[in-house]
């Protein structure tokens, strides 16, 4: 509890974003997030809380401080741009049948 | 184009669609979670020639008693556990040790002659008529003592489904060894919070003390096993404690001797605490007996 180093969160457990990947899925989706003390706790409690009706095969935690996002300012610099881009989508070439995940 | 955006914006914000997607269950799928299997899938529920099914029903009863009585203990600690991540691993393992009691309370009324089905087991019969061993009825005193009662049974209990797993009645050795994955679970989470705790502060090791000097007076029946599970009684003590050793040492922990409280649950001979517990659990089908939802 003490391992982030503060020394304010010896009652409160960190918080942990979750990441569960399906049983076909190709990549892990964020699903939420929960309270641990450790590593090793944070992935039993995902576990326990987002895949006991059978939602995955893979999970993945990480601490929600150690998450780098781009904030709500940010977002018509980052996002408006590419609204008019539709060039930048391929859909001017014939995608073979045998080709997945396009 | 902004239509498609929108579109897919709606159906990222459902996440576990995109987890089900290739599921094709179709009506099969109930909430969020596909692919579930039927544990006694394909298993034939004949009795083999050689069976003795008194012994059978009566291993039956007494593993579904010991499931069906820890699990009421673990829901009990719906809304009282220390954190609601802890809450739900808790009530998960109940629902674990529930699903295991059904088939074996199923299977029970099968070969014992009777025909009663798994509610007729677990809401009908009084206190004297369970075999579950004492310490599974015994009432939590604090999360110490759920820890070290969940970390004794779920040991033992793995110790003899794995043996159960190649049982001579197919139907037991194909709840067994779905048991094993469950109960491998349930004592690692058990072994986990017996380290952290018995290696926390002062007052979570005094704690871990106390609950082992508590649970040592009922360890004795738990490993004696006898008269059900006699043939397997001595590897799976063995087991057992060398799992619990092998816990409680890496917890700077140890297992206090102590004088074994006379009977046995076993036998039909229980404390105090049973009758109460079965009230609650008993009391809505006792109500309205052959209720429905």
């Amino acid at each position: 509890m003490s391992s982030d180093g503060t020394g304010t969160a010896e009652r409160d457990w960190p918080l942990y974003e979750v990441f569960v990947r399906g049983k076909r899925g190709l990549n892990h989706v964020h699903v939420g997030s929960l309270h641990a003390a450790d590593d090793r706790m944070a992935l039993t409690h995902a576990r326990d809380l987002y895949t006991r009706r059978n939602e995955g095969v893979s999970i993945w935690v990480v601490r929600s401080t150690h998450i780098a996002a781009s904030t709500r300012d940010e977002k018509d610099p980052f996002f408006q741009p590419s609204a008019d881009k539709v060039y930048r989508h391929p859909t001017f070439y014939d995608i073979p049948d045998d080709v997945p995940h396009i | 184009m902004s239509d498609d955006i929108d579109a897919i914006d709606a159906t990222d914000d459902h996440v576990y669609l995109s987890l089900a997607e290739g599921h094709d269950d179709g009506a099969a799928r109930w909430a969020f979670g596909t692919g579930f299997e039927d544990p006694l899938h394909g298993v034939d529920t004949a009795v083999p020639d050689g069976v003795d099914t008194a012994e059978l029903a009566a291993m039956c009863l007494a593993l579904g008693d010991d499931a069906l009585v820890c699990a009421q203990r673990l829901a009990q600690w719906c809304t009282r556990a220390p954190e609601l991540e802890e809450e739900v691993a808790l009530a998960n393992i109940g629902l674990d040790l529930l699903g295991q009691a059904r088939l074996l309370y199923a299977r029970c009324g099968q070969v014992d002659g009777t025909g009663r089905g798994e509610d007729a087991y677990a809401y009908t019969r009084d206190p004297d008529d369970f075999r579950n061993t004492r310490l599974a009825e015994l009432p939590d005193t604090d999360f110490a003592f759920c820890v070290v009662r969940l970390l004794v049974l779920s040991s033992w209990r793995l110790a003899l489904f794995g043996r159960l797993a190649s049982a001579a009645d197919p139907v037991l050795a194909a709840v067994a060894a779905k048991g094993v994955a469950e109960l491998t679970y349930h004592r690692q989470y058990a072994a986990d919070w017996a380290l952290r705790l018995g290696d926390g502060t002062e007052e979570s090791h005094r704690r871990m003390r106390a609950a082992l000097a508590a649970v040592a007076p009922y360890l004795g029946e738990v490993l004696d096993a006898r008269p059900q599970f006699a043939a397997h009684a001595d590897a799976v003590r063995q087991e057992t404690l060398a799992v619990l050793d092998q816990v409680l040492l890496a917890a700077g922990l140890d297992l206090p001797a102590a004088a074994a409280v006379p009977g046995s649950g076993r036998r039909g001979e229980h404390t105090e605490h049973l009758a109460p517990l079965l009230a609650e659990l008993q009391s809505v089908a006792r109500a309205h007996p052959e209720a429905a939802w």
